[in-house]
């Protein structure tokens, strides 16, 4: 292998690609090669590396210097500046850490990255993910080496269990807790699946995790296998997401030529496989059991509940269910243990949380921070602030299935337990922040009207509900509604999260029950015929600001 | 779906099935792959597959009317999907709507008179970063402006 003074890593995310990574990349590597230095620098496409707002990104390394929003016109000049003669292009450099390059700077040590501590994203950005090599390079498979050659299937659950991983799909199960139920069933077969059918709008932590870093979700889902005795994993992954299926396949494919997938991993005698399932559009999917209904090849209904898919799951066999950033928790924890991830984030909640910060924010994007932050933090820090002078309304966490929380609730620390108390949800990690241009009515209308079309129409309360909270705000919104309709709406809401089968639609209403507490006034003008904030057209705008 | 090129033969929809070793554990995969072959899944389609599964034509039907990405009617040569969930909902969804549907001259879930576009509408793609979003076939476009649609939609012409 030659030897590189340089790497400059492109990020290849969806987003990037976008705004025209592909061609930046292609204009890069002529400057290189024009300046007759590529024998000396590397071009690596990479998983997303977080500010999606200001792509195409590339990081020069080893200085760990953020370029952003470039064209393929200033590869030249970086080229020639920073390659050869090691002089930072400072009007390129991503603006975050803008005031600090003053000469270089370490990506992991100032500005965007300030707040942040990569456990799920370790890879992420930093290698190639069509590389197994660079993986191994980074430590990967050495936690599965680890498991199977030091550890008995009851200790990788002890530390799971020990380590207060919980789930982080949404519902912040504990992971080891959920291994624990499946591990002591003797069964003469057992399935790990990834649930990677990642639906909440706003959400999509998971597609970047897949595709910047294939490998970890594969090495752990053989250890969640040694774990509870499965040799049989599945990947259920989201129809759209093209470049993730594709970079999952490959990367079960390299790990099955290295011998780290497929019969005797080590030596051990542990077989274990994966295989990749796509999805075809259906947001309740993402709901375990109607995941699973969906692998058996029917319709996404979920399943009553109990039984629990961890004893009678796919096929009616004992199944653990994991999502996407879960798993990728796994291999560090099994390489440095149950109390070193105690010792990051809250005491309920430990770990880290990856966050996609959306809506009315400067930096739109990617971040993973360790739990109890605060949204403060998280908006104004990380994310810095609302643009266009505007103010804060709301933040809703969670996605849409989560409250909105106003700015009384700034100084909350997210984990899963007080965004609950508060009405809302960590659930994925979703953080859509509105400013005060924007219409509570309106806001609801949108969430109800993703409802109204992603429930399965499986149980009454859930088809019906969203279907009438969609009509019931779109009269408000067009001025037609009284104050029936209102306590109507507040009706619904409660028979809906008492009475739905499954989760969507028991927190469907979320948004809702939370705007009446904290946008009761705004919500009851509209029964009034006025809009305070001037968006629903046919009402009247509204004499003062929200 | 993405569009076959012509130079690579079409499988028969029995030896699809029959690749999945007339499972009907692998319906999904194999209505997906038949709408590949066919365009879209008619009853005649639906039929074939129930037949050669041994399973009822209802089960057929309601898994392919119970996911977005399969489509029971025959739809354009390009499907334009718009999101329409929260994120790109306040970044200005509804706008880049209106547009398509003006210079289309067709409502959600209908065909351009050419047969060329289908307009749908999808929740979120994922995108979120760069809302508002939009697919046509498997293409993804983002930070969207009523100008920005009206120029990308030339390049299909």
């Amino acid at each position: 292998m030659s030897y590189f003074r340089a790497h400059v890593l492109v990020c290849a995310g969806t987003p990037c690609m976008l705004k025209g990574a592909g061609a930046v990349k292609d204009a890069l590597c002529r400057e290189i090669e024009r300046a007759g230095l590529q024998e000396e620098i590397r071009v690596v496409e990479t998983g997303c590396l977080g500010p999606c707002d200001d792509g195409p990104v590339i990081v020069v390394y080893p200085e760990g210097v953020m370029y952003s929003k470039l064209k393929p016109e200033d590869m030249a000049h970086i080229v020639q500046q920073h390659l050869l003669k090691g002089r930072v292009v400072e009007n390129l450099v991503y603006r975050a850490e803008k005031e600090k390059a003053k000469s270089v700077v370490s990506l992991e040590k100032k500005g965007y990255l300030d707040r942040q501590y990569r456990i799920v994203l370790r890879n992420c950005g930093r290698i190639n993910p069509d590389s197994i090599e660079e993986y191994i390079a980074n430590g990967g498979y050495e936690a599965l080496g680890k498991a199977l050659t030091a550890m008995t299937p009851e200790q990788v659950v002890a530390t799971v269990k020990d380590s207060g991983l919980r789930g982080r799909g949404g519902a912040g199960f504990p992971t080891g807790l959920k291994w624990s139920f499946t591990a002591p069933i003797d069964a003469d077969q057992k399935y790990i699946i990834c649930n990677a059918d990642e639906g909440e709008p706003g959400t999509f932590k998971d597609r970047l995790i897949l595709e910047g870093d294939p490998h970890s979700i594969i090495e752990a889902m053989a250890i969640a296998g040694y774990a509870v005795g499965a040799d049989q994993g599945i990947v259920y992954i989201r129809g759209e997401y093209n470049l993730s299926i594709e970079r999952l396949q490959r990367a079960a494919a390299r790990a099955r030529e290295m011998g780290l997938l497929g019969k005797d991993i080590f030596g051990t005698g542990f077989n274990f496989d994966v295989q990749i399932r796509t999805g075809a559009g259906a947001y309740v999917c993402g709901e375990e059991t109607a995941l699973i209904e969906s692998l058996e090849g029917k319709r996404g209904e979920p399943r009553l509940k109990p039984p629990y898919p961890g004893v009678a799951g796919l096929w009616g066999r004992p199944t653990v269910v994991n999502n996407v950033e879960t798993l990728a928790n796994i291999p560090p924890i099994i390489l440095k243990g149950a109390e070193w991830f105690r010792g990051i984030g809250t005491e309920r909640t430990p770990g880290t949380k990856v966050f996609t910060m959306l809506g009315d924010i400067a930096n739109q994007g990617l971040i993973e921070v360790p739990m109890g932050i605060t949204l403060r933090e998280v908006i104004y820090g990380v994310g810095g602030g609302i643009p266009n002078g505007r103010g804060f309304k709301l933040a809703q966490t969670g996605g849409t299935s989560g409250g909105c929380l106003p700015k009384e609730f700034l100084d909350l620390p997210m984990d899963y337990d007080t965004l609950a108390e508060a009405g809302s949800a960590l659930g994925s990690g979703a953080l859509l922040v509105i400013d005060d241009s924007h219409c509570i009515v309106d806001v609801l209308r949108s969430f109800m009207k993703f409802f109204q079309h992603e429930s399965c129409g499986q149980c009454t309360p859930c088809r019906e509900g969203t279907f009438r909270l969609y009509e019931l705000f779109s009269t408000l919104a067009a001025g037609e509604a009284g104050q029936d309709d209102v306590k109507l709406i507040k009706e619904l809401c409660q028979a809906m999260q008492l009475s739905s089968l499954c989760g969507l639609g028991q927190s469907a209403p979320n948004g809702v029950v939370t705007a009446f507490q904290y946008f009761e006034d705004e919500i009851l003008r509209h029964a009034a015929g006025e809009c305070p904030a001037g968006v629903c057209r046919n009402l009247s705008a509204g004499t003062r600001a929200v | 779906m993405p569009v076959k090129s012509s130079t690579e033969p079409k499988k028969s929809l029995s030896q699809v099935i029959a690749e999945h070793n007339s499972d009907p554990g692998a319906l999904l995969d194999i209505l997906r792959d038949a709408q590949e072959i066919h365009g879209y899944l008619s009853t005649a389609v639906m039929e074939e597959v129930a037949d050669q599964l041994d399973i009822p034509v209802s089960r057929v039907y309601g898994v392919a009317t119970f996911y977005t990405l399969l489509a029971t009617e025959p739809k354009g040569k390009y499907i334009i999907r718009v999101c329409e969930s929260p994120p790109c909902h306040i970044r200005g969804a509804v706008n880049i709507l209106e547009t398509l549907k003006e210079v289309l001259g067709v409502n959600p879930g209908e065909t351009t008179e050419d047969k060329k576009f289908t307009l749908e509408l999808t929740s979120c793609l994922g995108v979120c970063g760069v809302a508002p979003a939009m697919m046509i076939g498997d293409q993804v476009y983002g930070n969207l402006t009523p100008e920005r649609v009206k120029e990308i939609l030339k390049t299909y012409e």
